[in-house]
């Protein structure tokens, strides 16, 4: 059994279960490496089936790549998808690339409130109809209890300190010094009414892993992450107005990793583009504490 | 990079550990580009001296209490493998944190503060780790640079820590002495301290023993879930788990606890993975069954021919209490092993413990942070099995009101009260072994008059009793009284003498029992009639010289001999066919009662473990 083997199970563990204790289940889908190896990952704990709905937060500044990517492979792999996106403030131009307060301001109304208000049901929820191959408003969307997301401990410090299942109260938020033992294989799977546990299943993999992962089980990841012949790619995908690129001729998932292990990667955060980790002192933990993913 | 460990780090408050940790990720070169400068940056922004700690200590909490309140995880490589670090808080009020680190750990690093010495959460932590079962253990006392590098101190602590850990049966394989702050024996060994010539903290590290996946146990199945797919008509129906021991096989017969259904393994399921006869341990799986039985959630599957699962609604544990309300009586708790979950309550305290100082406490109640032996009522009947023979079967969680209080392993499965569900049909020798959770065994003590066959049978008899095995003692001269009454001792009637008691020996066996035989059976050709009856039979040798027994001769019997009072006498008047290939010796000219007792019990476990086929 290797490393990305041991992984592998146990993540493959923990997405089962999720699916056995939680009725409401969504797993959150950023379109990133991550969400896709995540994606991949439940189509491996239950056999080719993704048996449940796919949620994505749309902040509306996403890459147009990403867009095309997440409905192409939704439709193609029949999945349920939904989104969410935080309609009043994109209504009323109240955002950063519009020259509106800070990028954590930015962040914490088109992520951690359109979360807030997707995965509790009280904004509209887009769902994707197969037939019609269109988004249409949810009818009586139900508050999801367990939310699959693909965060890792590498990432930065709060995440660092992540449980495999992680409890949020009434208002999504996360209190660190409070959280739950895990013992052996044992999760916070039982929880109160009102309140939904955060599933991690990606949590003790790394940068690292989830590329030589891509590349041991040849799965598609969106182009932007390679090298298109100008010298750069993205290493992490988030909004264009606060994400940039990285100098990198990587073309291949192969070079991605090697550069990653030997190169010149190998000593600089993966989040060194994301420009709004930078403005929080503690790394992310403001807005994590409050419901970032 | 095949390799990786899961290291956690544990010890009092303020003994250091992010620091070695900080430290240790500097002087390796493991940190990202920047982030030593970035924190030497934000130490200088906020007029603090900069700390080692404050790399690991990233939550802003965290950097103004001093404390770790979290397991943080870091990842680190050295060219014998990868780890993840998991640094877990040495604060009293986040020993449950220091919990979830160590739950996932394969070996440990305590720090102790070379300056301060042991502290009540230095043995706390010892504790736990054994209970936990992490068995690899460095012990690092830090600060030696506050001690100027003094050996006497450092023996001190050794010598102290060592006869605490002596009492909960954790041993240590390194004591070094080092300085997190000053970095000394953390990546290189010291020239401050020329009287220690062991490993650093990196040698250390690397020393440490990857845990092989347990494929020659008896497979362990705990059913996750069973799914029923039907997107673009998938027809399967899949039970789906990990792995905790033993191996399966595309054709193995799966029987599941405690509902004892059965059926064949027909497809090993998978996707994106090519087809596989076999899956081990470790591996998250799913299979089809040729049979369409009912099979939930929370059961186990087991292989049938290897050794079954114990079931039972009745248990003695040790358990570790995390609840800010106490374990109390009358109270219902939610009881999780592997996947099942059933509702208990607590029946007996036998015994609280203090988890640092050892003592023994009031028995009313649990209270957070002890550790106690009771015995727990489940409202279910459960599979699992002994910790000490399958420590991922044999280990459980408690919940209250939600929350996840207390762990523990199991101990024992008490006699076993509930109802099973039978199959339609007849009553089978696999039927009977389910329902005790053992297989019947006939363990043959052969050897002289006064060997020690009777004494050891019996002591044997009391322990298996202890441990509910279901037992039962066949002595040879109490036979005689009744069964064998009609018999003499001429080579046939001896014959027949034996001849019974294997027929009856095999009888219990057959009805799932561990069956002790204490017979002088002097002819090899009588033990093999007896072995060939038996379900599983163990020749036990227990030997002795003539001049041995005649010297005890607990009965007189050997006088007697000698003086011509008794007629073929085995040793004296009569041959004694010594076993050519018995299963063990036991010699008592060289053994006492004891030694022989527990080599008879060691034995008997390693046959009951073996696989039937």
């Amino acid at each position: 059994m290797d490393h990305l083997e041991k992984l592998e199970s146990r993540s493959i563990h923990i997405f089962r279960e999720a699916y056995a204790n939680f009725k409401q289940l969504g797993m959150l889908w950023s379109i990133g490496k991550d969400s896709t190896v995540l994606l991949w990952l439940a189509k491996k704990a239950f056999f080719g089936h993704v048996p449940f709905p796919l949620i994505h937060i749309d902040t509306s500044y996403k890459m147009k790549e990403m867009i095309t990517y997440r409905d192409k492979l939704a439709l193609d792999w029949k999945l349920d998808m939904i989104y969410g996106q935080n309609k009043v403030v994109l209504e009323k131009h109240a955002t950063y690339p519009d020259g509106y307060g800070t990028r954590i301001q930015c962040c914490k109304q088109l992520k951690t409130e359109a979360l807030k208000h997707t995965l509790d049901g009280t904004w509209p929820r887009y769902r994707l109809n197969h037939t019609t191959r269109h988004y249409e408003v949810e009818i009586n969307p139900q508050p999801f209890t367990g939310v699959i997301v693909g965060v890792r401990a590498d990432e930065e410090g709060s995440r660092s300190k992540e449980r495999y299942f992680s409890p949020r109260d009434q208002n999504s938020d996360w209190t660190i010094a409070e959280q739950p033992p895990e013992f052996w294989n044992q999760y916070k799977t039982d929880f109160a009414p009102n309140t939904h546990v955060r599933i991690h299943p990606l949590l003790d993999w790394t940068e690292v892993n989830i590329w030589q992962y891509i590349e041991r089980e040849d799965i598609s990841v969106v182009s932007l992450y390679f090298d298109q012949g100008e010298g750069k790619r993205y290493r992490s995908l988030g909004c264009a107005p606060c994400t940039s690129p990285i100098d990198s001729q990587a073309k291949t998932v192969q070079e991605i990793v090697a550069e990653l292990q030997m190169g010149k990667l190998a000593k600089v955060a993966e989040r060194a583009g994301r420009a709004q980790d930078s403005e929080d002192g503690g790394g992310l933990e403001d807005l994590r504490r409050e419901g970032y993913m | 990079m095949d390799t990786s460990m899961n290291i956690v780090i544990v010890g009092h408050v303020d003994h250091g550990k992010s620091t070695i940790i900080g430290r240790l990720l500097a002087d390796t070169n493991s940190l990202p580009e920047g982030k030593l400068a970035a924190v030497r940056e934000q130490c200088q922004r906020n007029s603090k001296p900069f700390e080692y700690a404050f790399l690991l200590d990233a939550l802003k909490d965290e950097q103004a209490q001093g404390i770790t309140i979290d397991s943080a995880r870091c990842f680190f490589k050295t060219d014998t493998r990868s780890y993840l670090i998991m640094d877990a808080p040495g604060h009293i009020e986040f020993l449950k944190n220091m919990v979830t680190g160590a739950a996932r750990a394969e070996a440990a690093l305590l720090v102790i503060d070379g300056s301060e010495g042991v502290k009540e959460n230095s043995r706390r932590h010892g504790y736990l780790l054994s209970m936990l079962g992490v068995r690899q253990l460095v012990v690092l006392v830090n600060k030696m640079d506050l001690i100027k590098y003094s050996q006497n101190a450092f023996r001190r602590i050794v010598k102290e820590y060592q006869q605490f850990l002596k009492k909960v049966d954790l041993s240590v394989k390194y004591f070094i002495p080092v300085s997190g702050f000053c970095g000394d024996n953390v990546v290189h060994a010291s020239e401050k301290t020329p009287w220690y010539n062991g490993p650093s903290v990196l040698d250390a590290l690397d020393s440490f023993v990857t845990e092989l996946p347990k494929n020659d146990q008896p497979l362990r199945l705990p059913v996750q879930d069973v799914y029923k797919f039907t997107l673009n008509e998938d027809k399967r129906r899949i039970i789906a788990g990990s792995i905790d021991a033993g191996e399966l096989e595309k054709g193995d017969t799966l029987v599941f606890y405690p509902s004892g259904k059965h059926s064949k393994i027909q497809s090993i399921e998978g996707y994106n993975q090519a087809d596989k006869n076999r899956v081990r341990a470790g591996y998250a799986t799913g299979v089809t069954l040729s049979e369409q039985i009912y099979v939930t959630r929370g059961e186990i599957g087991a292989k049938q021919g290897e050794l079954p699962p114990l079931v039972g609604t009745k248990l003695k544990v040790n358990l570790f209490w995390l609840g800010r309300r106490p374990l109390e009586f009358e109270r219902r708790y939610l009881f999780r092993l592997g996947t099942a979950k059933v509702g208990m309550r607590l029946e007996s305290i036998d015994r609280v413990v203090d988890a640092s100082s050892l003592e023994n406490l009031t028995r009313q109640r649990v209270e957070k942070h002890q550790v106690a032996e009771v015995t727990i009522q489940l409202e279910r009947a459960v599979a699992c099995d002994l910790h000490e023979d399958m420590p991922e079967t044999g280990r459980f969680v408690i919940v209250d009101d939600y929350e996840i209080t207390g762990g523990g392993i199991v101990k024992a499965v008490l006699p076993y009260s509930s109802t099973i569900s039978w199959e339609e049909g007849k009553v089978t020798y696999h039927d009977r072994c389910r329902q005790l959770g053992q297989q019947g065994l006939v363990i043959w003590l052969t050897g002289l008059s006064g060997a020690g066959k009777s004494t050891i049978a019996i002591e044997v008899e009391k322990e298996l009793l202890r441990q509910n095995r279901y037992v039962y003692r066949l002595d040879g001269d109490n036979l005689r009284h009744g069964l064998n009454s009609d018999l003499g001792f001429s080579e046939t009637d001896r014959n027949e003498n034996i001849r019974r008691i294997g027929e009856v020996a095999a009888l219990f066996s057959d009805a799932g029992a561990i069956v002790l035989v204490a017979c002088i059976s002097p002819y090899q050709s009588m033990r093999q009639f007896a072995r060939e009856q038996a379900k599983e039979f163990l020749e036990v040798y227990v030997k002795a010289d003539v001049a041995t027994c005649a010297g005890r001769d607990p009965k007189g019997l050997y006088q007697k001999a000698i003086k011509g009072e008794i007629l073929n006498f085995t040793g004296i008047t009569a041959p004694y066919e010594e076993p050519d290939r018995p299963d063990i010796v036991i010699d008592t000219s060289e053994l006492t009662v004891e030694q022989g007792v527990q080599l008879l019990l060691e034995k008997i476990r390693k046959t009951e473990w073996r696989s039937l086929q």
